[in-house]
């Protein structure tokens, strides 16, 4: 509420000219309306993560040894995968955009990075507050913690890049190149804990390695709470959140052009 | 006349070779940076004999992979300040024998360092790193690193930063070099036979790597 002292106040003055009428410039966004599947996929993607909230949360039961907060692992692990289909996502973009030197497939590989980036930090931060109680520590320079690092390093890395390389040419076939090549890191934190053996990190599906702290069995029940989460994180979640990236990134593209012509004009 | 493949990637290897005998830039820099680099680390961990084993790996990797940023930033970003590229570019000169010409200058002279390190760490360290497994490891992985940054280096140096984006762009993709060559030369300095597996999964990145970017550096240097 506009205080009524200085509505008067500013209503004077506008009429004793000593205040001069703003000039707006009206500029219209073009926005495309929102595609049907796309808000089917988001009312899908929300009511799917509640669902898995719920089975995680309070459907599954309590671990003996670890207590609650073994339930953490329903969105740990997950979200590693969702992770993973945003970079594929990523890497099929940028042989796409490469290929037919296509902007959509860019920006579909740019929402990719994003979005995969966001999902490893979330993946980094519940291991860390998984790891506090069970291990005794937030970090531990574990061969798979450490490739998780290096793994979102690489994607900031990929961010930081991006942001340097003026021409949009360039910067599309550039960072199509980057983002194949970033995948590789992806790939040896999904595959590190067959490589090097000691580590501490548990594996739940399959044997554990020897040194693994904290592991726990795959039970029915972990797995009646785990399986739809998977499912969410590994194709709902990254999907809907490109498309919603790649619509807003098509959106600050039309924020450009129109100031330019703002400029311009 | 058609110049063959070899011929023009045999000319681009010998211009860079000229020009590194007349300037000798990037060698000396390199060799500089990683006897500092071996001398900082020394002191810094303060190493004794019992740590020296279990480090010396990751001391050599380090320094090499350091060292060779130090030449691809200057290797690839004299393309660039003097044209050079563009010129070859404009000829009919396949993408893949550019790559090949500048890559094998680079790891060239990041294997030179890489040889010269191993009898000074040898002297320095008190340990005998001069072993023919160890000798084919570093050049496997130096091999392997340097096919990235050559492609990463043509990334950098045509963005304003280059310098500083080099190592930011390279180190997470150097990490799998890293990661193996550390466990082989570790593996054969204790004399583990687990080495060997090490080995062969460096030399497999290394494939995988130098023909990703084989096919990938067309895009890179074309407008």
């Amino acid at each position: 509420m506009t205080n009524p002292l200085v509505e008067f106040y500013s209503f004077m003055t506008f009429f004793a000219g000593l205040r001069e009428s703003e000039t707006t410039l009206t500029i219209e966004l073009e926005s495309k309306p929102m595609p049907p599947l796309l808000r089917a996929l988001t009312v899908a993607t929300v009511l799917g993560f509640a669902a898995t909230l719920y089975l995680g949360l309070f459907a599954a039961g309590t671990d003996i040894q670890q207590g609650d907060i073994q339930r953490i692992f329903y969105i740990h692990m997950p979200s590693f995968f969702g992770a993973f289909t945003a970079f594929g996502l990523t890497v099929l973009g940028g042989v796409l955009a490469l290929a037919r030197d296509s902007d959509k497939w860019d920006k579909i590989a740019l929402a990719g990075v994003e979005v995969g980036f966001a999902f490893a930090l979330i993946n980094l931060l519940t291991g860390a507050i998984w790891a506090r109680p069970i291990w005794n520590t937030w970090w531990t320079w574990d061969p798979r913690l450490t490739s998780a690092a290096v793994m979102c390093l690489t994607y900031a890395a990929y961010l930081m890049l991006r942001a340097g390389i003026e021409d949009a040419n360039r910067r599309r076939a550039f960072m199509s190149v980057y983002g194949i090549f970033a995948f590789v890191t992806v790939l040896i934190t999904l595959f590190i804990i067959r490589i090097v053996p000691e580590t501490i990190h548990p594996v739940i599906v399959g044997a554990s390695p020897q040194n693994a702290q904290g592991s726990f069995e795959a039970t029915s029940g972990v797995i009646l709470a785990l399986v739809p989460s998977m499912v969410l994180w590994l194709t709902l979640m990254p999907i809907t959140l490109i498309w919603h990236r790649y619509r807003l990134e098509e959106r600050r593209e039309g924020l450009d052009r129109l100031k330019l012509k703002a400029l311009s004009d | 006349m058609k110049t063959s493949y070899v011929e023009t990637v045999l000319a681009i290897i010998g211009k860079d070779l000229r020009i590194e005998l007349r300037s000798r830039e990037l060698i000396s820099v390199m060799a500089v940076f990683a006897l500092l680099s071996i001398l900082v680390f020394s002191f810094a961990l303060e190493l004794d004999r019992a740590a020296r084993e279990e480090v010396v790996g990751g001391v050599l990797w380090v320094t090499l992979i350091f060292a060779s940023l130090l030449g691809l930033n200057r290797s690839l970003a004299q393309e660039y300040d003097q044209g050079n590229l563009d010129a070859l570019l404009l000829t009919p000169t396949p993408r893949s024998a550019i790559f090949i010409g500048k890559f094998a200058g680079n790891a060239l002279f990041t294997g030179l360092v890489g040889l010269l390190l191993l009898p000074l760490m040898t002297a320095l360290y008190g340990m005998n790193l001069l072993d023919g497994r160890l000798i084919a490891t570093a050049l496997v992985g130096v091999f392997g690193f340097c096919a990235v940054g050559t492609l990463l280096a043509t990334m950098t140096a045509q963005t304003r930063a280059r310098e500083a984006l080099l190592p930011i762009a390279m180190l997470p993709l150097a990490l799998p070099f890293l990661l193996t060559a550390v466990r082989a030369t570790k593996g054969i300095l204790t004399g583990a036979a687990e080495w060997q597996v090490w080995f062969q999964l460096l030399a497999g990145i290394t494939v995988i790597y130098f023909v990703l970017c084989l096919l990938l550096y067309g895009y890179v240097v074309e407008e």
